[in-house]
């Protein structure tokens, strides 16, 4: 067995596996929660539209403290886009989904891959310096934000060195690509890379509460 | 001018003009991507050159190696290689047999000793005693290392050869191994392909006799000049693969195009091989051309890496049963851990 096939059999198989067991515990180990009683009178009836409503409201800068945050946010919107792009558009990776779920849609010209994924690597290393200059967040920083930043990058820039035939042979690089990826399966559950799910668990479940309190979202 | 026993001569005596061989060493230099002078030398070294003497071992095969060469689309090829060297053994195309024939062989490998060439296509069975495949009551296993001792050096012609190949499949029932995995003392040289293309063949061979030596070779024992690009790269499909266009199945509207076939399994960019530049009966095709995926016959153990019509980018099992187990699994763990943080909490709440 060469490393190609073992990134593509028991590699991929095993961080499935593992990608399956911890996202189901964890979804499951905070959804099942017992949740505190609220004996307040609910000031709306329904609060699943505050919920909605939270989610999107705080997935943008708020005005007052836009000159602070807005360097973060962008680069934070450019990698999440360009990530989006380079994992859904890529005729590939495309095939990879189809391959696992039977779904399929089109695919991007390969250009425009290539500039989103130059991109993406660019913000991302953007955000790694932003996180190592800044003071406070640099202190606020631990081993998990790092590796999360790893596991993201990695499969970026092995990915585009596999298209572009750079510093192994394509065979090499298409596994070490995968490898990544599997890294990145792994990881994903545990660490902090979980918000991608878990961030529409704390909004939503913050929004519902303000709307049943009536509070301004 | 041609010493009567100089390959130059012999040429000549055959009816191959001047013009023939010179062409046949310009064409084998270029495909060589050697300089313009190598041709001059080529032709000069092959002139005076005496036969290469082979020794060519069948095993563990198909033939298909054997008739890609014989029966290759270019009739001077096939003349051009077969004055070149002097076949002294190979029990498929020689008039001799039994007796006779093993009789050859042993007197071609004692007038040569340390100076011929091996060629062997087919892998070597090994399990119980190598019995799977006998040549006069030899076992390939013994038939090879005997006379790999007084060869000069060994060319592994075809996967089976090179990498063990279809009888080295799994479950490979016969123990079947490549030269290399039983030789270790002799420079050799792996052409793959499932058969290899007859031209890459006739230019190795040509390099052998006009320089005394391997040419340079790939991490995997395969000269370089042939093997050192992907099908991929120098398929004329590469640029509907760049723009994202497909052939979704054999004859959709993406096929009748001539769109890359990347999502119907080829193996193209994974597959090192010159099919895409030198092609196939002539330079009339190859199976890319003709409408069907690279296989990657020339790469190690091509029959086990998954269908031949599941894209690169699919996962080589089928993973769904493991991922809903380890679903499955995963909602039990967290509804235990939920349960049991339920407990505590009204615990605490008693408490209070």
């Amino acid at each position: 067995m060469d490393l190609l096939q073992f990134a593509r059999g028991p590699a991929l198989t095993w961080a499935f596996v593992i990608f399956a067991f911890g996202m189901t515990w964890r979804l499951a180990g905070i959804l099942l929660l017992k949740r505190r009683p609220d004996y307040s009178e609910p000031r709306n009836a329904v609060s699943w539209p505050g919920a909605i409503k939270l989610i999107v409201t705080r997935s943008w800068p708020r005005r007052e403290f836009v000159h602070r945050t807005a360097f973060g946010q962008t680069l934070g919107y450019i990698f999440h886009i360009g990530l989006a792009i380079v994992v859904f558009g890529f005729a590939p990776h495309i095939l990879f989904f189809k391959g696992m779920t039977g779904l399929s849609w089109p695919s991007l010209p390969n250009a425009a891959i290539y500039l989103s994924g130059a991109i993406t690597v660019g913000a991302l290393i953007a955000v790694l310096g932003r996180r190592l200059t800044h003071p406070v967040l640099r202190l606020l920083s631990n081993f998990d934000d790092y590796f999360s930043w790893f596991v993201t990058f990695t499969p970026v820039v092995t990915g585009m060195l596999a298209v572009a035939h750079l510093g192994a042979r394509y065979e090499t690089l298409l596994a070490i690509h995968i490898l990544s990826v599997a890294l990145l399966l792994v990881w994903f559950p545990f660490g902090k890379l979980m918000h991608a799910t878990l961030v529409f668990v704390s909004r939503g479940s913050t929004g519902a509460l303000f709307e049943r309190k009536g509070a301004s979202i | 001018m041609n010493e009567p026993n100089m390959l130059g001569a012999s040429l000549a005596r055959s009816g191959v003009s001047r013009r023939s061989f010179l062409k046949f060493c310009t064409a084998m230099a270029s495909l060589m991507a050697l300089p313009p002078s190598a041709a001059y030398a080529m032709v000069d070294a092959l002139n005076r050159a005496q036969r290469q003497s082979v020794i060519w071992l069948s095993f563990q095969e198909c033939t298909g190696c054997v008739e890609s060469l014989t029966r290759s689309f270019d009739p001077t090829l096939e003349q051009m290689i077969f004055e070149m060297i002097s076949l002294d053994y190979q029990h498929t195309l020689q008039a001799a047999s039994g007796e006779a024939a093993e009789s050859a062989r042993e007197q071609a490998m004692k007038a040569s000793y340390g100076k011929y060439l091996l060629i062997v296509d087919g892998s070597i069975p090994t399990k119980d005693g190598g019995v799977y495949s006998t040549v006069a009551g030899i076992s390939n296993y013994d038939m090879l290392v005997e006379t790999a001792k007084g060869a000069a050096a060994i060319v592994a012609v075809g996967t089976c050869s090179a990498y063990g190949g279809i009888p080295h499949a799994n479950p490979n029932p016969t123990g079947a191994v490549a030269v290399s995995d039983i030789i270790k003392d002799k420079p050799i040289m792996n052409v793959p392909g499932c058969p290899p293309i007859p031209s890459v063949i006739a230019g190795v061979l040509a390099y052998f006799v006009t320089y005394g030596k391997l040419p340079e070779l790939d991490h995997i024992g395969r000269p370089k000049v042939f093997f050192a690009d992907t099908i991929h790269d120098r398929c004329y499909r590469r640029p509907f693969y760049d723009q994202g266009k497909f052939a979704k199945t054999f004859d959709d509207e993406g096929a009748r195009n001539g769109w890359c076939l990347y999502e119907l399994g080829c193996k193209g960019p994974t597959t090192y091989n010159a099919c895409a530049t030198i092609k196939w009966n002539g330079g009339v095709s190859f199976p890319i051309e003709s409408g069907h995926g690279c296989l990657g016959c020339s790469e190690p153990n091509f029959w086990d890496k998954g269908s031949f019509y599941k894209p690169l980018p699919v996962p080589l099992a089928d993973n769904a049963p493991a991922i809903t187990a380890a679903a499955v699994g995963g909602i039990a763990v967290g509804t235990v851990a939920a349960v049991i943080s339920r407990k505590h909490q009204s615990d605490i709440s008693k408490e209070k």
